[in-house]
């Protein structure tokens, strides 16, 4: 390993990143981009559930329930109408998401003291929705019919749940979606990137001339590697600074050790790129090899759009391949809960093995190919 | 003089791809300071030999020493010692012509004073002063060229190796290269060089003519001239290539091809030659204007000698 060498590369292959319009474009532009679009698209809160009431009573008391719902801050009562024919109607055009429908004689039943069913029709096409919606629905009515009951006097309790959300405690879907936006973001950019390198050395034919040089194949890799690197810390750091800015994400634990795990994940993510780059030697297909191999695991078995301890335990093994998975935990422990070393230290083992590999199989492919 | 001091000494190298054999045992010595050229059709086994002594390439069989290091096993040493240019333009066009001859000094390991002195010789023997902060896509082929040489030359190596280095220049801009190469040679450098037009043989001091990946001659171009043993009647008509159709056929004619406006025909003996070539003309109702033996060309001994070993021109 020669520095001069190493360094010589290095600059090099910064002077081609600027001039060429589509490595900037990847590099500066899409990160934002991306953080902005998923930022903005994806969220779990379940707010503002467009309910239609079929209300056959039309008395004070179910005037009184429908008020309870759409007080609640989880439904807006969009339609009021007469029959449940009109409801349904409403239902299946997704216009509502679920119809409420009160019987006649609501008020005299409750008075009585008998029970009254009440009848809640919700739409399962988006199971999720649905599920949450009852949730709400049941504590609406629990709290309600005791307040009938109690006919506004305090209940007295003995025994009652107090639940406290840590780390996030408004549950906002968003302050989760940040932190693993980063590593998603970061897994297609860091092999998109450096995916072309490689190949696009060998179809210009500039790779004959490297290889008569005395430029070794660990100089050449590394060389290759640093802007990239470089660029991937900038990006992360532009990331979490747009994500506390514009979505107000948390950032509770250390930039040093974020900055460490992040420089290993880039490390492993670009040596990716570089192997792809150098087993495919052609700019179309690394790209398109890069984009497969990173970008759906990243989404789908990270952790970041599903829970890794809910899925069947096959695709739970298989997650354990997917670097981006240890990074997903690590970019949330740290930013939300503020963890360090004594919790993520595995994930740094995985992460450092991960490091190795990409590294590894970079320069034992490049070396083969630099021979043939 | 010590074979080990030979600046490349080659023992029967052979390479195989699969059935292919692109190099077939060559065997030949280069000598310090000579221009030593590779002659030969396309496919004839040149860049593969080039890219074995560069160290590029492992051979499949066969033994070679390039500045004294094994062609096996010493490629790191034999990189440091040679200059290379490949046959397609190989610098990286998106960078300034600085920015190429500053990245071949870094790879090269030239810095400091040694550098900024090789920098202005590059520039000034490739005449590029002024263009410095061009990007190399935009220079003409052959100041790329220049540019190539002078990159490859960055670290002055003793040995410089050129792929068919001026494939597709313009000739005006051919012959300031060869110039170039004479003045390294002069200078002490050894220049390997493969090319497959026969006018630039002619710069070589010596000139191995490959074909089929053997080399079928080796010697000075004067002396490989008269080694054609039939005579070459360059033949003048009113119109040369019917002229070539009447007389391609006959057995008494060896060979037949056109040089211009003028043929150049082989024949076993050249006053029965002549008599015939005239004949056979005459009768093709062509009109002679002149029938007179010349000196082989390169391209006439190659052939000749392509016809006597009984193969064909390859490519």
């Amino acid at each position: 390993m020669d520095l001069h060498r190493f360094w010589a590369m290095a600059r090099k292959e910064w002077i081609q990143i600027r001039r060429d319009p589509r490595s900037m474009i990847l590099a500066f532009a899409l990160p934002p981009f991306l953080l902005l679009f998923f930022g903005y698209a994806i969220t779990w809160d379940v707010e503002d559930i467009r309910l239609a009431v079929v209300d056959h009573d039309r008395t004070a008391a179910s005037r009184k329930l429908v008020e309870a719902f759409a007080s609640s801050g989880y439904f807006t009562v969009t339609e009021h109408v007469a029959t449940v024919a009109e409801a349904e109607e409403d239902l299946v055009r997704t216009r509502v998401r679920g119809v409420l429908t009160i019987p006649v004689g609501y008020d005299r039943e409750l008075r009585s003291g008998k029970g009254v069913p009440v009848q809640l029709l919700l739409d399962g096409a988006d199971a999720n929705t649905a599920n949450i919606a009852q949730t709400y629905a049941s504590a609406i009515m629990a709290r309600h019919a005791l307040g009938e009951v109690l006919g506004g006097r305090k209940p007295a309790q003995l025994l009652r749940l107090e639940p406290r959300t840590w780390y996030n405690p408004n549950l906002e879907s968003r302050h989760m979606i940040v932190p693993g936006l980063i590593a998603v973001i970061m897994s297609i950019i860091a092999a998109m990137l450096t995916s072309l390198t490689i190949a696009r050395e060998w179809e210009r034919g500039t790779m004959e001339q490297l290889a008569a040089t005395p430029v070794g194949r660990l100089e050449v890799i590394l060389g290759k590697l640093l802007p990239y690197v470089g660029i991937g810390l900038f990006d992360v750091t532009m990331i979490v600074v747009a994500g506390i800015v514009f979505f107000g994400t948390p950032f509770n634990g250390s930039v040093l050790y974020l900055s460490v795990l992040t420089l290993l994940f880039l490390v492993g993510a670009l040596g990716l790129g570089v192997f792809i780059s150098a087993a495919v030697k052609s700019q179309r297909l690394a790209t398109q090899v890069a984009m497969v191999a990173t970008y759906l695991p990243a989404l789908l078995l990270s952790g970041f759009l599903f829970d890794i301890a809910s899925m069947p335990t096959f695709l739970q093994g298989i997650t354990f391949l997917v670097p981006a998975r240890y990074y997903v935990a690590v970019t949330r422990g740290i930013m939300l809960k503020g963890v360090g070393p004594s919790v993520l230290w595995l994930q740094a083992v995985f992460m450092i093995a991960y490091a190795t590999l990409g590294l590894g199989l970079a320069v034992t492919f490049f070396k083969k190919e630099l021979r043939a | 003089m010590a074979e080990a001091t030979l600046p490349v000494r080659v023992r029967g190298l052979t390479r195989r791809f699969g059935d292919f054999t692109a190099v077939d045992a060559v065997t030949f010595d280069v000598r310090q300071g000579e221009i030593f050229g590779f002659l030969g059709p396309n496919g004839a086994g040149k860049t593969t030999t080039i890219k074995m002594l560069t160290g590029l390439l492992a051979p499949t069989s066969g033994e070679g020493w390039v500045a004294g290091f094994d062609i096996r096993r010493e490629r790191p040493a034999i990189k440091r010692s040679i200059g290379y240019m490949s046959q397609r333009f190989s610098l990286y066009t998106d960078l300034t012509v600085d920015e190429n001859v500053e990245l071949f000094a870094g790879l090269y390991g030239v810095a400091g004073e040694h550098f900024r002195n090789r920098r202005a010789w590059i520039l000034s023997m490739a005449g590029l002063q002024g263009a410095e902060r061009r990007l190399t896509e935009a220079l003409p082929l052959g100041w790329k060229q220049r540019l190539a040489l002078g990159c490859a030359m960055i670290h002055e190596p003793p040995i410089l190796f050129l792929d068919e280095p001026t494939s597709g220049v313009d000739p005006v801009a051919r012959r300031r290269f060869w110039d170039l190469i004479n003045e390294m040679a002069a200078a002490g450098t050894t220049v390997f060089v493969s090319t497959h037009y026969m006018e630039e043989a002619e710069y070589c001091h010596r000139l191995a003519l490959m074909n089929r990946g053997r080399i079928i001659a080796l010697d000075a171009p004067g002396a490989l001239r008269r080694r054609v043993v039939e005579p070459v009647l360059r033949v003048r008509t009113d119109d040369a290539p019917r002229a070539m159709e009447a007389l391609a056929p006959r057995p008494e004619v060896l060979d037949a091809a056109m040089f211009g406006r003028d043929l150049h025909v082989t024949v076993a003996e050249a006053d029965a030659g002549a008599a015939v070539v005239r004949t056979v003309l005459e009768a093709a109702g062509r009109r002679v204007l002149d029938v007179h033996v010349i000196e082989a060309s390169l391209e006439d001994v190659f052939v000749s000698l392509v016809r006597a070993q009984g193969g064909a021109v390859v490519g």
